[in-house]
């Protein structure tokens, strides 16, 4: 057992763990951030995707050791109010179904327009091919994923 | 107004709370009669509870029960949905909760067979309608106004008379004390506010911030979490395991043998007890279990297809029959016999089963992703020897259901653990414990026979269906009995087409669990069916639409098939492009769809676009259904072209997303749906678009290579 600090969306939080224990179940069952979602445990099927220093890693696979002191983001992170354009395009697309997978598809594609505002279908794949989604919501992703790039536009011609 | 011959299941439990209202409920009268509303006393911490799913409280907030699991299907939407028409009341406005298992006051809660809104739609109409009535008699009272002089919009009651307006929360306490109108009128679909509005889905924004609560989301005070070593061979006992290994790890508290009921069988395994998820599987890791497998069969994929296959050379338990088919394919000129084989499959939902429990001396109580609250209410309580109104079952959101959600096996192992180790605790099965364990949907395989008439029409057709029988499972089941569901998904229409038919089953003993999948029967018999009336087609040397058509005896199947000729532009296709059509019935929904197919640069094949046309009579909200349709296409992509379950020893193969393949964004180009409008009763949504893809996809993929697909899974990279 070790005393890590881990700083999670901003907040420091000082969790005593097994160093090998994967980042996904200290941000769950010790921070208590349960939209960080365990699928497969094998870093196959995305649901488990955070921000750590920006990039979107599987929390499943990395051990909660490596992630010290690290700025690791999760979905509730994105915002206090379901403002960020992901989040926006994915409510006007109506993306979810079930939903178990969406905090990871959201965590990948938001880390997808900060690198590329502007993807095109290929980019799309590439940056998605990893997630799955079981109740098929594919074709709704691709869609809020151009919208959310154009409501970023927006916004930053605003500014 | 209360019939006499209600049955103590049928009434309304009285709740025995105080200082209350009125509550409507249902009997619920033998199938095919409407339910009568009557009238119980009860009272609900939100506010009055004007019946069992609309309360209202004192300052005019609405909460609506959705008494059915949302797995992503949309009920979480459509209940609140069809309320607030007749209800009059903004859905942005209302809270919306989920029932606990209550059969007495929600009747069936089983979210399966896509019966959610088919099976309570008229109703839940007819309830908010009586609640709006009453709501309104409350006004007029205060007024001394006529009532014909009162309507109800957005959560108010106003005079018209005077523009004078009364909120529902003043009315709601003398509302209660009337008596529901025995009659109520209920509107025209043409004069819809609400329904058939593509209205965003309420759970939508939980959905997008880690907000919503699933199963494995939800916490108790002092809850402990457990993972559980199975037989992985299913019926196994465990003979001895050595846990010193795994008392060791910090954290495990408890290491205990634990049975749970899977259909008639028990199922045994190892459960590691500890305060947190990831020391309960550390010590999982060294847990030593050996295992007693004697005294039934280790099957392995080869052994139950051979099985399967010779099962078919023999006689069937019942046939579904018509006419003389035997005759009739005997001296056909134009015959045709071909031999079809799906695969076992694991559900794989998203999020992995689990489920919490918490038993106590003479209590019980569950949450988790649950389809079927009320029956595990039933079981459990059977099993603990606990009285049922001490069995509360509690749903969360589901991460997925599709059939696997509705058993009855995991909330039963959980309360096994959770008395013997007398505290709260989570069973979580891991992914690979989710893929290997089952139920699974049941491999199949079907023999078929068909002869054509001399204008080219089908005059026999056979199909022979071999393979577990899910209906056997249950205990006290006659296996001898007819099984139905040997045409499901098969059209009605065809049925009344063709002359001579017949359906046989040939169930298959195996100790491997089986389970509803999405679509059940229909996700299977339908490739078959509609890949065969494809090959009969092409034996007539007809278009495969145009023969189709040429069998569907009625109006309804004709504007469907119509409309999808249209839509696809099936007349004016390319050469360069396959085209497949499918058209099947399930759930009494009728779906047809086409795909498009074409080769890559590279030779390989890639599906271009698919087109859905669904008929599923009176709906809700459109784009529920396109989202569905959508979903349901690329969930049968991947059990044709991913995923299967293979058995080795008696063991499954497959454990987890590394082999257990699963179709990813790169895999579906543009899908279509279109929705009929049309005055038929409702049909089922969530699962009904699935069975055509499947054969639609190989029909096209023979349309444009002239190879024809009869085993599935196959890889789309290799034809």
């Amino acid at each position: 057992m070790a005393s890590i600090t881990l700083k999670i969306n901003s907040k420091s939080y000082t969790v005593d763990a097994d160093p090998k224990m994967p980042l996904l179940w200290a941000i769950r069952d010790i921070v208590g951030l349960t939209g960080t979602k365990y699928g497969c445990g094998i870093a196959q099927c995305g649901a488990c995707t955070v921000h750590l220093e920006g990039n979107p890693v599987r929390s499943c696979s990395v051990p909660v050791s490596v992630a010290a002191n690290k700025n690791i983001v999760t979905i509730e992170g994105l915002s206090d109010d379901n403002s960020h354009p992901v989040q926006q395009a994915w409510i006007a697309e109506q993306v979810p179904q079930c939903g178990y997978c969406q905090s990871g598809q959201i965590m990948a594609a938001t880390a997808l327009l900060k690198r590329n505002p502007n993807p095109t279908d290929k980019d799309i794949d590439s940056a998605m091919q990893g997630h799955i989604c079981r109740c098929g919501t594919y074709p709704r992703i691709r869609k809020a994923i151009k919208s959310a790039a154009q409501l970023m536009a927006q916004k930053a011609s605003v500014k | 107004m209360i019939a006499n011959n209600i049955s103590r299941r049928n009434f309304i439990r009285l709740s025995g709370m105080t200082g209350a209202a009125l509550s409507l409920g249902f009997y619920f009268p033998a199938k095919g009669k409407e339910a009568e509303i009557l009238k119980t006393e009860a009272a609900g911490d939100l506010g009055i509870e004007l019946n069992a799913w609309i309360t209202i409280d004192s300052s005019g907030k609405v909460t609506i029960v959705n008494h059915r699991s949302e797995m992503g299907q949309g009920s979480f939407q459509a209940v609140p949905q069809i309320i607030a028409e007749e209800l009059e009341v903004n859905l942005d406005n209302v809270n919306i909760i989920f029932g606990v298992g209550n059969s007495a006051k929600y009747g069936s809660q089983i979210t399966g067979g896509s019966s959610t809104v088919r099976g309570t739609y008229k109703k839940l109409l007819k309830l908010s309608a009586s609640a709006r009535e009453m709501l309104k008699q409350a006004a007029a009272k205060r007024w001394g106004a006529a009532l014909s002089d009162c309507y109800a919009e957005n959560g108010q009651v106003i005079h018209r008379p005077t523009g004078k307006k009364l909120g529902y929360g003043d009315l709601v306490a003398e509302a209660s004390k009337l008596e529901p109108p025995k009659e109520v009128e209920l509107k025209d679909p043409k004069d819809y506010k609400i329904l058939r509005k593509p209205l965003p889905r309420q759970d939508t924004p939980l959905k997008v911030n880690g907000k919503a609560v699933f199963g494995l989301d939800k916490k108790l005070p002092g809850m402990l979490y457990a993972v559980v070593e199975r037989n992985p061979r299913f019926l196994g006992k465990v003979k001895s395991f050595d846990d010193s290994a795994t008392k060791t790890v910090p954290g495990v508290k408890h290491v205990i043998k634990v049975q749970m009921n899977v259909f008639t069988t028990k199922r045994e395994g190892v459960a590691v007890v500890a305060d947190n998820l990831w020391a309960a599987m550390q010590g999982r890791k060294v847990l030593k279990v050996e295992w007693d497998d004697s005294g039934f069969e280790h099957h392995s994929t080869d052994q139950l297809y051979t099985k399967m296959n010779e099962l078919l050379k023999g006689e069937p338990i019942s046939f579904k029959t018509k006419g003389s088919f035997d005759a009739v394919y005997e001296k056909a000129t134009k015959k045709l016999e071909a031999v079809y084989e799906t695969p076992y499959e694991s559900h794989s939902c998203m999020e992995p089963v689990n489920c919490i429990a918490h038993v106590t001396e003479n209590k019980c109580e569950i949450w988790g992703p649950i389809q079927g609250p009320d029956w595990i209410q039933d079981d459990l309580s059977k099993q603990l020897n606990i009285p049922k109104e001490n069995v509360t079952v509690n749903m969360t959101f589901l991460g997925g259901g599709f059939g696997r959600k509705a058993f009855t096996d995991y909330p039963h192992e959980a309360a096994v653990i959770s008395k013997e180790i007398k505290a709260p605790v989570q069973v979580v099965w891991t992914r690979e414990d989710d893929t290997t364990q089952g139920p699974f949907r049941p491999g199949m395989v079907y023999q078929c026979k068909g002869a054509l008439n001399d204008q080219k029409r089908i005059r026999g057709y056979e199909t022979k269906m071999a393979g577990q029988n899910m209906n056997h499972q249950w205990p006290g089941s006659d296996k001898t009995s007819y099984n139905d569901s040997v045409t499901e998904g098969f059209l009605e229409t065809y049925l009344e087409s063709i002359p001579n038919y017949s359906f046989g089953d040939y169930p298959l003993d195996s100790p491997i669990p089986v389970m509803w999948w999405r679509s059940v029967y229909s996700s299977t018999n339908a490739f078959a069916f509609e890949s065969f009336i494809d090959e009969l087609a092409v034996l007539g040397e007809k278009d495969p639409l145009e023969f189709r058509k040429e069998h569907l005896w009625d109006d309804r199947y004709h504007a469907l098939v119509t409309k999808l000729e249209e839509v696809s532009g099936w007349k004016s296709r390319g050469k360069n492009s396959g085209y497949g059509v499918a058209i099947t019935e399930c759930f009494s929904s009728i779906v047809g769809e086409v795909v498009k197919v074409s080769k890559k640069p590279d030779g390989k094949l890639k599906i271009d676009k698919v087109w859905a046309v669904m008929d599923c009579g009176w709906y809700v909200n459109p784009d529920i259904i396109r989202a569905q349709v959508e979903g349901s296409i690329i969930m049968a992509l991947g059990a044709a072209t991913k995923h299967a379950t293979n058995f080795k020893d008696g063991k499954a193969v497959e454990k987890n997303f590394d082999t257990y393949k699963m179709p990813r964004i790169t895999d579906i180009g543009d899908i279509e749906v279109h929705i009929m409008d049309n005055e038929e009763k409702a049909g089922g949504v969530g699962e009904p678009g699935l069975p055509p893809f499947t054969p639609a996809l190989t029909n096209a993929i023979f349309d444009l290579t002239g190879k024809r697909i009869r085993k599935l899974p196959f890889n789309l990279d290799e034809v």
